[in-house]
């Protein structure tokens, strides 16, 4: 039998070399830092939760009807009357959660151990590009159950691109497809987040993966395992990727799978976090609900965006603030001039400057999802206060310290006292 | 430190120096020009057809037809409308408000001409016939998309009387619920609002006392 099985794979492999040769480039012969840690687990857990969402995805969509009048009810259908539809309706909305949460915690290990610095530049940008798919993608898919939070959160959103100078209300018209938001919208949304937005992740993870490959894996220690190589040619501190560390991120799957399974299980709707009361109620363009939030995970812009006041009669300023929150990431790789990559070998300068941007960020994040009264107001009134809400002039404070973190990095980052880095990676 | 190894350039600079270098002169000299024109000739012609191919592509995502026909004009009754009260329209699937003001709430807009942004409506936010004190073509008649201008949410009627949720010196007029943004009877915009400009004011015709045309101008009409 084992023969036969051997000629079957000598028949194939012959006629496909290159698929052994690939398994070898990226699993058994890819030799990844041998001091990877906690951190390292969320790159393979956002691979795990971009295939948990297709495979949901696609069995929603055979009981899902992506129209005005029948969206709602065919979502209450899954959830009621299909066997197990419920499950995958839960599976599909905590991991659109989870998968910011992983992406959100992969993009700090970034930070962290300076893994977007050369030569990782191009790493970085794919990741940063797959992040931005990954809003669209969870923006298009939180139109489909068409309840009043999809409704408005889609209008508001839509409206965004409405505030550009000269040609936004045409465009805001041709995203919509409609004068307000409609059939017609929901219809195109649900084209873009079934086939042409997860087309564009799954090439944008290859070209991740391919250029993370060919210039290795950083790691804590931020030094560079192909300096120091072998007699057998691998680098000294490099392990093959399998076995060692699909073993490892194997356990990572399964701790994460059982906090997944509990929240889908007992708190799917993560106590209006995950998915808001507000949706539960069809979507009604004649009535807005009280209050209006985005899902949490794109809150943080959500309050840059209301921080800003209006100038010169026009929102946009606001919108452009928000935008550049997101592109700015792209110039990370250049705007860092440390010579030592990982936190460890920083100085308390840049510290200081990566734990005020976290914290800045969890509040945005925080406020965000609350209304501007959530701190009341100030007691008195001054020429120079347009609102009196505590709570938006805290998040015009922390959208300061948010672009000071990158606009200042250049200055800070190369006056930082920093330690020596050794030449190998420490256990 | 090792010198860089051939498979992975990345590590040094003089890599791509070399790659260069690697076209030598005598490699250009061989170009043939003829083929080379008739291949940039041939990209250009390519390049214009499939950008003239994506227009059927772009311009799908244009309203269509039946949703242009949707948004055609309507015709209201508003005999039947009290005199203070909020009448709720559809048009183009946006709510329109109607409403009878009195002349207790006309007074009420003159109050705040200085608590508003924009008393003159300056910004073209109405037709001509709309440009003054009250924004309406009749004084006592208010006609209004009601859609927040920040973020396009459904603001709240808030009648005088709501003094004590809007501050007592509230003198009617609308709230938005999802950023706190304040209009006067006249869909004036106070100013520290989020919303940068006042209310918008449709297009609309009044046929005779009883029936308003909304989305449509008396100049308009049969072209």
């Amino acid at each position: 039998m084992t023969s036969r099985l051997q000629a079957l794979w000598g028949w194939f492999d012959s006629r496909m070399p290159s698929a052994a040769e690939q398994w070898r480039i990226h699993a058994a012969e890819y030799y990844a830092p041998k001091n990877f840690n906690f951190w390292y687990f969320f790159g393979s857990l956002a691979l795990l939760v971009l295939v948990i969402q297709i495979v949901s995805g696609i069995f929603l969509t055979m009981n899902y009807k992506p129209d005005a009048a029948l969206a709602f009810g065919s979502v209450e259908y899954i959830m009621r009357d299909v066997p197990g539809g419920w499950i995958l309706r839960y599976i599909h909305s905590t991991g659109a959660s989870a998968f910011f949460i992983v992406v959100y915690l992969h993009m700090f290990r970034a930070m962290l151990y300076g893994s977007y610095r050369e030569p990782r530049e191009l790493v970085w940008l794919f990741g940063v590009l797959i992040y931005l798919t990954l809003m669209g993608e969870a923006f298009f898919g939180y139109l489909l159950p068409w309840g009043q939070m999809s409704y408005w959160g889609a209008q508001v959103i839509v409206n965004l691109f409405g505030t550009i100078p000269f040609i936004g209300p045409d465009l805001a018209l041709w995203v919509r497809g409609d004068y307000v938001v409609s059939d017609a919208t929901l219809n195109r949304f649900f084209a873009l987040h079934v086939i042409a937005l997860p087309l564009v992740l799954l090439g944008l993870v290859v070209a991740h993966l391919l250029a993370l490959h060919d210039v290795g894996s950083n790691n804590p220690d931020g030094v560079e395992i192909k300096k120091l190589k072998g007699p057998d040619g691998h680098p000294l501190d490099g392990i093959p990727f399998h076995p060692y560390y699909t073993v490892k991120d194997i356990v990572g799957a399964v701790v994460f799978l059982a906090i997944f399974a509990f929240v889908m299980f007992f708190v799917p709707e993560m106590g209006g976090y995950f998915l808001e009361n507000n949706n539960f109620i069809p979507a009604d363009p004649l009535k807005t609900p009280t209050h209006i939030a985005p899902v949490w995970y794109f809150t943080p812009f959500y309050s840059i965006l209301r921080a800003v006041p209006p100038l010169f009669n026009s929102q946009f300023p606001g919108v452009l603030a928000m935008g550049v929150a997101v592109v700015i990431l792209f110039f990370l790789p250049w705007l860092d001039r440390s010579p030592v990559k990982s936190i460890r070998y920083r100085g308390g300068l840049y510290k200081g400057w990566l734990a005020a941007f976290v914290v800045v960020f969890v509040l945005l994040g925080y406020l965000g999802v609350k209304p501007t009264t959530v701190w009341g107001q100030f007691g008195f009134e001054a020429f120079f206060l347009d609102t009196r809400d505590v709570a938006t002039w805290v998040a015009r404070l922390c959208t300061i310290v948010y672009f000071l973190f990158f606009i200042l990095m250049p200055w800070y980052t190369a006056r930082d006292k920093v330690k020596p880095v050794p030449d190998r990676v420490t256990p | 430190m090792e010198a860089p190894s051939v498979k992975s350039p990345i590590f040094s600079r003089r890599n791509f120096r070399f790659h260069k270098n690697s076209i030598s002169m005598s490699d250009q000299a061989k170009v043939d020009k003829t083929r080379r024109n008739l291949m940039v000739a041939t990209s250009v012609v390519g390049g214009a057809a499939s950008v003239g191919a994506a227009i059927p592509f772009v311009i799908s995502m244009w309203p269509s037809e039946r949703a242009k026909a949707a948004g055609a004009p309507i015709e209201v009754d508003i005999s039947k409308l009290p005199p203070g009260e909020l009448g709720v329209f559809e048009w183009r699937g946006k709510p329109v408000w109607v409403m009878k003001r009195t002349p207790q709430m006309l007074d009420g807009i003159k109050q705040v001409d200085g608590r508003v942004s924009d008393p003159q409506s300056k910004v073209p936010q109405q037709p001509d016939y709309a440009k003054n004190e009250f924004r309406s073509a009749k004084p006592g008649l208010l006609v209004l998309v009601g859609v927040c201008t920040h973020l396009g949410c459904s603001p709240q009627f808030k009648p005088a009387s709501d003094k004590a949720e809007m501050g007592a010196d509230w003198t009617g007029g609308f709230y938005c619920p999802c950023h706190g943004s304040k209009f006067d009877l006249a869909g004036r915009v106070y100013a520290g609002s989020p919303a940068p400009i006042n209310l918008e004011v449709p297009p609309y015709t009044l046929v005779s006392d009883s029936t308003l045309v909304i989305g449509e101008d008396k100049e308009k009409k049969g072209a």
